[in-house]
């Protein structure tokens, strides 16, 4: 029961709007920065290496490489002060947190895209597709050389 | 007039204010509570309500509490506490009148009582926040220990050890009291209270609320 209450307060501050985003996908993440009266948008642009916690609490961790040195920047996905986050590209992870790519360096640190993750997937199916099919013909080849 | 409600700890999440900022709120289901008995100079002596929170079986009270309750024309309730008033106030009330969160809409910093979590025994650095001995420099199974309890002097030559000396034991399960915690919000449809921080007690244990009696000086200008 409290569960529900906790719930009911929480369902008017969660965000309704956000994009799908997921582990690996390099983001646009558009933070409202509040200096004194003035209010601007600054944007922290990598690669997400994490999610954590669910719901209202849910966050991201978003690294990127500046001046040659690794940042890494954890935003509360329902937060106010997080504007926007615009998706640049999918990458392709094989895991939950991708803590790997502290460790890579140069082209390495680069994700492959998961369209041509998808287009792999996609052609390995279609391979297996045309194989049955010659394991079929060969019986038809048969037939047809017995008439 | 002092406005106070009965109510349960619910648990703790998160609040965006306006700014954007990420503040901790306690969630506390208030009320409704009825005013159960009305205490004035003539009858008592001093002035004050008592409220009664939560609806029981009667089979669950007792004859006493179950007369005391009819008196005031409620059916039966688990908790009843006081509440002082100041001089005249009590007039306002009437037994039977329900006190609801509404009653908080105006006020901004609140107290809140409920009973800690019970720790069971515990040494002296944790219930007491002693500092303990050195981690080295020749000490021996020793570095949490609380040190002299005395010497016989100090002890007014009497051998034994002060009266009221600080030392391990329980902790934890007594009243505690939060003073001066900020309003979040108030949610009359649901019953609910939103305040910043923590409140003492476990989830589902009984909170008193009422408006704050003393403010900081901050906290006095902006109240």
């Amino acid at each position: 029961m409290s569960q529900d209450i906790i719930a009911a307060v929480q369902a008017s501050q969660l965000k309704t709007d956000r994009p799908e985003v997921n582990i690996g996908d390099t983001v646009d993440v558009h933070v409202r920065i509040i200096e004194g009266e003035k209010e601007r948008i600054q944007v922290f642009t990598g690669v997400i290496i994490k999610m954590q916690n669910g719901g209202l609490e849910q966050t991201f961790t978003v690294r990127r490489i500046v001046a040659n040195e690794g940042v890494e920047r954890t935003f509360p996905m329902h937060s106010p002060r997080v504007a926007k986050i615009d998706i640049v590209r999918h990458g392709d992870a094989r895991r939950a947190k991708l803590y790997y790519l502290r460790d890579r360096v140069g082209k390495k640190r680069r994700l492959r895209d998961r369209r041509r993750g998808l287009d792999a997937l996609t052609m390995r199916k279609e391979e297996a597709a045309t194989k049955q099919a010659q394991d079929a013909a060969p019986a038809e080849a048969a037939e047809a050389s017995a008439e | 007039m002092a406005t106070a409600i009965l109510g349960k700890k619910v648990g703790m999440t998160r609040y965006y204010d306006a700014e954007g900022k990420n503040v901790p709120v306690t969630v506390i289901q208030a009320g409704p509570c009825f005013v159960s008995q009305v205490k004035t100079v003539e009858t008592d002596g001093y002035e004050a309500i008592q409220i009664a929170f939560e609806d029981i079986k009667a089979r669950n009270s007792t004859f006493q509490l179950i007369g005391h309750d009819a008196k005031a024309g409620l059916g039966s309730k688990r908790f009843h506490r006081e509440v002082r008033l100041g001089e005249g106030e009590a007039a306002g009330y009437e037994p039977g009148q329900e006190i609801g969160v509404e009653a908080f809409d105006a006020v901004k910093y609140v107290d809140v009582i409920g009973t800690s979590k019970g720790k069971g025994t515990q040494g002296p650095m944790k219930r007491h926040g002693f500092a303990g001995q050195e981690a080295s420099h020749g000490v021996e199974r020793k570095h949490r220990s609380p040190g002299s309890v005395g010497g016989r002097s100090s002890n007014l030559g009497t051998g034994k050890p002060k009266k009221g000396i600080r030392m391990a034991g329980r902790m934890g399960n007594e009243r505690v009291t939060v003073r001066s915690i900020e309003v979040i919000g108030v949610d009359k449809e649901k019953g609910l209270l939103l305040v910043k921080g923590p409140v003492p007690g476990a989830n589902k244990g009984l909170v008193m609320v009422r408006e704050a009696t003393r403010l900081y000086k901050r906290k006095a200008k902006n109240a």
